[in-house]
């Protein structure tokens, strides 16, 4: 197959489900149309949610919609730790250990989750259930430790007894 | 526009509003320490080496991005700026490694320069320095030592800003960034060693160079660049009579501080195997070595039995005062010379009324709001060009395209039309009303400008008058691009002499010349041109390489490479640009004017006693201005009726990288990816016609041969268009760039595959 046909059926296999098209429309509309590009980040997302996670076709289709180059929609993705560059558990940990948050103890909070979890960073549970990351500052340096579910539920004041409750609470033990 | 007052060090100078302190310094003429910056990037402003201080500012400001306020006071080296120097110097050298010597770009590395002024004798940093993996971006660029990358991002901004194409980008964040291609790829711009010579640190660096040598070994000589009409101006650098390098000379009317890949890395072939070293003459059927007395006698002899049926074939970077002496030589022979070996239709040769250019100084071009782009591989055939109206592009010009090939320009293109080769002219000819129409008069400064595909056209001329008359309607500026390096030159030397190209092919003579010319490669239709020079009595090559076809030539002189010789180059805005040799010739090898005026004083001709190519070149010019000849009038009726079209027929571009016989040969070049061997591209409609599958074999035959090539898909095409590209040996049997082809699939169906 020629490259230009293998691009445009992988592009066919790649494509989004109408749902998250219609979202990520939505999202470009914001925009004056030349600055389509300024939705990334919501696409990246959205595409995120339907996918779990962003393979690099996932994110070459993005790039393809968005009319940007492919190297440029890398760039987004790799710099914020909201986007997964691979597949993770059922539950994504992500907690601050910026330097605010390290100086009130979210690097002891870290060392019990990787304790409790028996993985280390950007490590999954054999079981599936939960992905432990590293993340930057969430803008809620007061309320240290901060621990992020999912890139969508926020905890705060995670003591040792806080997480114990939250891992419980996602199943695990 | 008012003028803002600013303070520098205490001299007071104005800029103009929007100018940002770095303006201001450089307007100076003084120097603030800077990586990031680069006066033809966009502001980035993350490498902090340019922090100054600003009266009343409660930090230091990074000079490149500040904008001058009225009455700012700057102060460069206090010590506050030098203090805030000096830490972001420490800062860079955190992760950089410390060990320029066995670093590639020691020596001309602007991080080893700064930090000797700002950075301190020994680092305070003990700990780990990061590491970061080496890139394969290709053949061309080196990503070998990521490591010493200072995350400035000018590749990246110069991808996305120049070439028009993101190739590099800026993954990760802080300490883990790095710069990589998408996923592996590698970096394809037909611009992108410029990169190297922006980067300012030895991350990435000129594969074909990498440790060949030191900057202070290298003897630096200006030259011109012979493969496109833009003459770039290059920097030929030299050891021991070897061409090492080739850089870009800063000339901003002409290429600024870029060069095309192709003019940076096809001095490659001029130290490869296949030079030919000394003078070769047929004995018994075989070219064998012999000395040049021997030679020229022979050469001499060979043309005085032919007298006036003798026909001379330049290649189209020939110098000026080549060109000269092969017309005199013509002339004196009464036979005939020309140039333009890809061209086929010769019918507006005495009617025009002056030579063809560009209508315009390169720089034009980038301030031309309305564009009309007929018929050119504009990234393939003259890439800096691509850049100057992708500039233009950029601040809003409306691009148009009337082509047979939809390829990117990797700009915004307002509105395109694409057709069948034959119906080319007819569609300029629509033109005058509709879309293209109404962009083109809505501006204040239109072009339109013919490429080479619509000069090398069969119907060439008809497209000229057509694009005149259009032209004049719409109160645009008309210009050719020029398929020759030095097209304007070969006019200036009084060719075409006798008969065109075509002419000379079409009804063979007893003999020929060749100059730089490979008849496989060079010419509108190689099957013909070989057809003539086989059926001569005498054939005479000067090339600087051996000759790839050996069967037609009766002697070959070995001719000195650009870089060898001293001449003149005129580009397609009129330019005259002399330059020097930079290098003793290789071997026996002679410069070509040299050999030409020893050739014709031994004939006994008058007016070959030229001591110096500045004499030929004064004697070509005869004081003649120029400009003052230039014209793109012709009178040639502006509409004729086309010959009956074929139903398939051949798009031939010329690959970048097959373009002449340096780039051919260098093996950089020849890597890349534009290099790979052409494919038979179509739409899928031809496609699935002719039941062919992509990437299986097809028989495609022309009136003069057939050969099997795989085939692949371009929607982009028209109907009944099969590209193939011309100058390669894969398709040379197929003879004319243009006209009628018949297609098959040549797997008989079997397992079809
Ligand atoms: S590779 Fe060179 S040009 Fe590119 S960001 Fe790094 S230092 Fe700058
Ligand atoms: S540093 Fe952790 S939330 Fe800001
Ligand atoms: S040159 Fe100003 S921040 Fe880099």
């Amino acid at each position: 197959m020629s490259e230009i046909a293998a691009a445009t059926s992988a592009a066919r296999a790649n494509a989004l489900s109408d749902a998250s098209l219609a979202r990520i429309d939505r999202e470009i509309a914001k925009y004056p149309p030349e600055w389509k590009q300024s939705a990334v980040m919501a696409a990246l997302s959205i595409a995120q949610d339907e996918r779990g996670w962003l393979s690099t076709e996932t994110m070459d289709f993005v790039a393809g919609y968005l009319g940007m180059a492919p190297v440029a929609v890398y760039e987004v993705a790799t710099f914020y730790n909201m986007y997964n560059l691979k597949p993770t558990g059922k539950h994504k940990l992500t907690i601050c250990t910026c330097l605010p948050c390290g100086l009130q103890g979210s690097l002891d909070a870290a060392d019990h989750l990787r304790n409790r979890l028996k993985v280390d960073f950007n490590e999954t549970t054999p079981d599936g259930n939960f992905t432990l990351k590293e993340g930057e500052c969430m803008g809620a340096c007061a309320m240290a430790p901060v621990i992020l579910v999912n890139n969508k539920r926020m905890c705060d004041y995670m003591s040792h007894e806080k997480i114990d409750a939250l891992i419980k609470e996602l199943g695990g033990e | 526009m008012s003028m803002l007052k600013i303070e520098i060090d205490g001299s007071e100078l104005e800029v103009p509003h929007g100018s940002t302190v770095m303006d201001a310094v450089n307007k100076l003429g003084t120097y603030v320490p800077h990586f990031c910056y680069h006066r033809k990037l966009s502001i980035a402003a993350n490498c902090r080496m340019c922090l100054v201080e600003v009266e009343k500012a409660p930090k230091p400001l990074p000079a490149c991005a500040t904008p001058v306020t009225d009455g700012m006071k700057v102060r460069t080296n206090s010590l506050a700026a030098k203090n805030a120097q000096n830490g972001v110097m420490e800062f860079l050298l955190i992760n950089h490694p410390l060990d320029c010597p066995i670093c590639d770009q020691g020596g001309e590395c602007q991080l080893q320069d700064l930090a000797v002024g700002y950075g301190k004798g020994e680092s305070r940093y003990q700990e780990e320095k990061r590491v970061v993996f080496s890139k394969n971006l290709g053949p061309l660029v080196a990503a070998e030592e990521m490591s010493r990358c200072i995350q400035c991002t000018r590749c990246v901004r110069f991808g996305a800003e120049i070439a028009g194409t993101m190739e590099l980008g800026m993954i990760n964040r802080g300490e883990h960034s790095e710069i990589v291609s998408f996923v592996g790829q590698t970096v394809d711009s037909e611009l992108s060693g410029n990169m190297i010579d922006l980067c300012p640190v030895g991350a990435l660096t000129s594969k074909p160079f990498r440790y060949a040598a030191r900057t202070w070994e290298l003897a630096r000589r200006r030259s011109v660049s012979p493969h496109d009409s833009v003459g770039a101006n290059l920097v030929v650098q030299v050891k021991q009579n070897r061409v090492l390098r080739v850089l870009p000379l800063e000339n901003e009317d002409v290429n600024e501080c870029w060069i095309s890949d192709r003019d940076r890395f096809s001095y490659e072939a001029l130290n490869g195997d296949d030079r030919l070293q000394r003078p070769l003459v047929r004995r018994d059927g075989q070219l064998q070595e012999t000395d040049w007395d021997t030679a020229l006698g022979e050469v001499a002899a060979g043309l005085r039995k032919a007298g006036k049926d003798f026909g001379l074939l330049a290649a189209s970077s020939s110098t000026l005062e080549e060109f000269y002496l092969a017309s005199r030589l013509a002339k004196s022979l009464g036979g005939a010379a020309d140039f333009r070996l890809r061209h086929c239709d010769f019918s507006a040769d005495g009617k025009r009324q002056g030579i063809p250019w560009l209508g315009m100084p390169i720089a034009e071009l980038q301030k031309l709001d309305r564009v009309l782009l007929v018929g050119s591989f504009l990234r393939h055939d003259q890439p800096l060009l691509a850049h100057r109206l992708r500039q233009a592009a950029k601040a809003g010009a409306k691009i148009c395209v009337v082509h047979s090939a939809d390829d990117d320009l990797m700009m915004p293109v307002a509105h395109r039309i694409i057709v069948r080769p034959s119906d080319l002219p007819g569609a300029l000819d629509g033109l005058e009303e509709g879309e293209i129409a109404q962009i083109m008069q809505s501006g204040e400064k239109a072009a339109i400008i013919l490429g080479n595909f619509a000069q090398q056209h069969p119907d060439a001329a008809r497209i000229h008058a057509s694009a005149e008359s259009l032209a004049r309607r719409w109160n645009a500026c008309l210009g050719v691009l020029g398929d020759a390096a030095n097209g304007i030159g070969g006019y200036l030397a009084d060719l075409p002499v006798g008969a065109s190209a075509g002419a000379m092919v079409e009804a063979p003579r007893r003999a020929y010349m060749l100059l730089n010319t490979e008849p496989e490669f060079d010419v509108a239709d190689p099957v013909r041109a070989l057809r003539a020079l086989r059926s001569a009595d005498f054939v005479v090559s000067l090339s600087p390489f051996r000759p790839g076809v050996e069967d037609y030539a009766h002697v070959v002189l070995p001719m000195a490479a650009f870089t060898e010789t001293s001449g003149t180059f005129v580009n397609c805005e009129g330019r005259v640009q002399s330059f020097e040799a930079a290098v003793r010739p290789l071997g026996e090898a002679r410069p070509a004017w040299k050999i030409l005026r020893q050739l014709g004083t031994l004939m006994g001709f008058h007016d070959f006693e030229f001591d110096t190519s500045e004499q030929a070149r004064d004697a070509c010019l005869g004081g003649r201005n120029v400009s003052s000849l230039l014209s793109n009038a012709t009178s040639v009726a502006a509409s004729t009726a086309g010959a009956k079209a074929p139903t398939i027929q051949r798009v031939a571009d010329v690959p970048i990288y097959f373009s002449d016989g340096l780039a051919r040969r260098s093996a950089p070049l020849q890597k890349t990816r534009q290099s790979r061997v052409p494919r038979a591209m179509m739409n899928e409609r031809l496609l699935s016609q002719i039941g062919a599958t992509s990437g299986g074999p097809v028989k495609v035959a022309s009136a003069t041969g057939a050969v099997e090539i795989v085939v692949g898909v371009d929607n982009g095409l028209p109907d009944g268009c099969v590209r193939l590209a011309g100058a390669h040996s894969s398709t040379a049997l197929l003879g004319a760039m243009f006209g009628e082809l018949s297609i098959e699939r040549a797997d008989d169906g079997a397992g079809a595959r």
